[in-house]
């Protein structure tokens, strides 16, 4: 396995406040992995010291091996990126930036496929400031990807879409991994994240408190699934008190019984309830989200920026 | 540096779609010239302008106002909005180096100060029957150095400045104090003393003086040619401080 960035125990104050307070993860080439976190956890500053637009404070950062802090120029023309603060003059046409950017970062060549392919040849001579904001997130994609690089870093690239443009845009961000690059990824949306990432790590003011698959992040959350059926006599289910991994069950008279706990409790409770005959034709499990998992990672005691000074 | 000239061309285009700027920096010194022209007459009088018919002394006056005009106005408003707005940040993120970025803006500062110059020239002498520059070489020499010295101190006060706005702002304010007291307005031989001093500080003074020597066959001016050099080295000296330091 090739490691594409590897970020270790990254640190970066702005004045007092400790925006990125340790951070590290490894993202292997072909991956398209996402970093979450609430806003303001540090995950922007965490790409632009990637990208060596920032100094950080300390730590490593490493892309394809090459260290952005002795050798950002080289990091950046390996990576190709969609900033999230950025834009471009108002009066530029979108065929003079795409141009521009391939002349800066590659041969020359290439920008007129990617006008097509990334559904802007209607718009080649319109203005940067006349665009939307679906086609400005395009044009940067399209940017981003105009020196064929081998890391591609999208921050928030759907913020600002609507529905129908991020379904679009993630069909593209799949189309950029199947093409060769390593993709890293900023998003709030968890069923992006879910859609897109075959990792993750979410942030927490400046520190990683999960990382891996999707799995992986749902197992860290130690959430509880719900199973729920209806019995006839649930005066008699006492034997689910004593399941492995059960830790509450409610049986109220005229409701359905539920069951809660972690790890495979759908199939304990059948496997218990088939034991002694008993065949609820409405056993259903409702397993937990990685919204669920996010926002349990995340939720408690979010500390004030006074907290991380 | 490979990019400098399609990057400088563009700009060159982003440029002339502004018409707001365009229009401070290429029109706005031929209204001066015209209604100065209209105020003044042509005939030169012993007592102002060291002497010289009044166009003659004008002339070079405004084409160093113009080309401070860049320096001060256009280019600060310019860099402080991409750095404002962003897209500094994109350039950035690229392969592109900040200082291929500031060679192309002053590339750019250079090419539209000669238009600039030239237009203004060609109607002084066309329209009010000027005298043709006496030593073009001079002329041409002191038009790098003044046009260079001031968009360097562009890009110093374009990184500087907070926001585009303050560099508008200041770009204003200094364009009128140039205006007033760097000899493109009222004879110098007309100002009170404390004016005449606060002039001797306007480094418009100098460059209008630098390029008026070759102009009309005087002496190289050695006093003109140290501050502009100065005001060159000083600008670039900071800026890459700045730079560094960002
Ligand atoms: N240039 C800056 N100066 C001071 N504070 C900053 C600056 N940029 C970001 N911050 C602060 O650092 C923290 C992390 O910001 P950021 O990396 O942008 O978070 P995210 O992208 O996760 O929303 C926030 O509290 C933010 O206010
Ligand atoms: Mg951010």
């Amino acid at each position: 396995m090739t490691v594409a960035v590897r970020v270790e125990q990254l640190r970066k104050r702005y004045g007092h406040l400790r925006a990125v307070d340790g951070v590290s993860f490894e993202v292997a080439e072909g991956e398209i992995f996402g970093l979450l976190g609430p806003n303001g956890s540090g995950k922007t500053t965490t790409l632009e010291c990637l990208q060596g637009l920032r100094h950080p404070d300390g730590g490593v950062l490493e892309v394809f091996g090459c260290d952005a802090r002795t050798d950002p120029r080289g990091v950046r023309r390996l990576v190709g990126s969609q900033l999230q603060e950025s834009a471009l003059p108002d009066r530029i046409k979108v065929w003079e930036a795409l141009r521009l950017f391939s002349t800066i970062d590659g041969n020359g060549q290439g920008w007129e496929g990617l006008l097509d392919e990334w559904g802007l040849s209607e718009r080649r001579n319109a203005a940067f400031g006349d665009l939307s904001g679906g086609q400005r997130q395009r044009l940067f994609v399209a940017l981003a990807l105009v020196a064929e690089p081998r890391l591609v870093v999208l921050d928030e690239m759907t913020t600002g879409l609507d529905p129908a443009a991020r379904r679009v845009a993630w069909d593209l961000v799949a189309a950029i991994r199947d093409r060769g690059a390593t993709v890293l990824l900023v998003t709030h949306f968890m069923d992006e994240a879910a859609r897109l990432c075959d990792r993750m790590a979410v942030l927490r003011s400046g520190q990683v408190v999960a990382c891996g698959t999707q799995d992986q992040l749902l197992a860290a959350a130690q959430l509880r699934s719900v199973v729920r059926f209806t019995a006839t006599a649930p005066a008699d289910l006492g034997f689910l008190d004593h399941l492995d991994g059960v830790d509450e069950v409610i049986r109220a008279p005229q409701a359905p019984v539920i069951v809660s706990g972690q790890g495979p409790v759908l199939a304990r409770v059948a496997h218990a309830l088939v034991a002694r005959g008993l065949e609820p034709a409405d056993l259903r499990v409702e397993l937990p989200g990685l919204e669920d998992a996010y926002l349990a990672l995340t939720e408690d005691v979010e500390p004030t920026d006074a907290d991380r000074r | 540096m490979r990019a400098v000239p399609g990057l400088a061309w563009l700009e060159i285009k982003l440029f002339l779609r502004e018409p707001l700027t365009a229009v401070f920096v290429l029109v706005l010194p031929l209204v001066v010239l015209y209604v100065l022209n209209g105020v003044f007459g042509s005939q030169p009088d012993p007592s102002v302008w060291d002497g010289h018919s009044p166009v003659d002394f004008y002339t070079s006056a405004y084409v160093a106002l113009v080309l401070a005009t860049i320096g001060v106005l256009s280019l600060p408003v310019h860099l402080a909005g991409y750095r404002e707005q962003g897209v500094l940040r994109r350039f950035q993120a690229s392969s592109l180096q900040t200082s291929t970025l500031l060679g192309a803006h002053l590339l750019v500062a250079v090419v539209i100060g000669a238009a600039a110059a030239l237009t203004l020239t060609g109607v002084s002498i066309l329209g009010y029957d000027a005298t043709t520059p006496h030593d073009i070489l001079g002329v041409l020499g002191a038009f790098l150095l003044v046009s260079v010295a001031f968009a360097s101190l562009g890009t110093l006060l374009g990184f500087t400045l907070p926001s585009a706005r303050a560099a508008q702002g200041l770009g204003v304010l200094l364009f009128f104090v140039f205006l007033m007291l760097g000899g493109a307005g009222p004879p110098r031989e007309l100002l009170p003393s404390a004016m005449l001093r606060l002039s001797d500080l306007t480094p418009l003074t100098y460059a209008a003086r630098l390029l008026r020597a070759p102009w009309l066959g005087e002496a190289w001016d050695l006093t003109a040619t140290t501050v502009m050099v100065g005001l060159l080295l000083t600008s670039t000296t900071l800026t890459t401080w700045r730079l560094r330091a960002g």
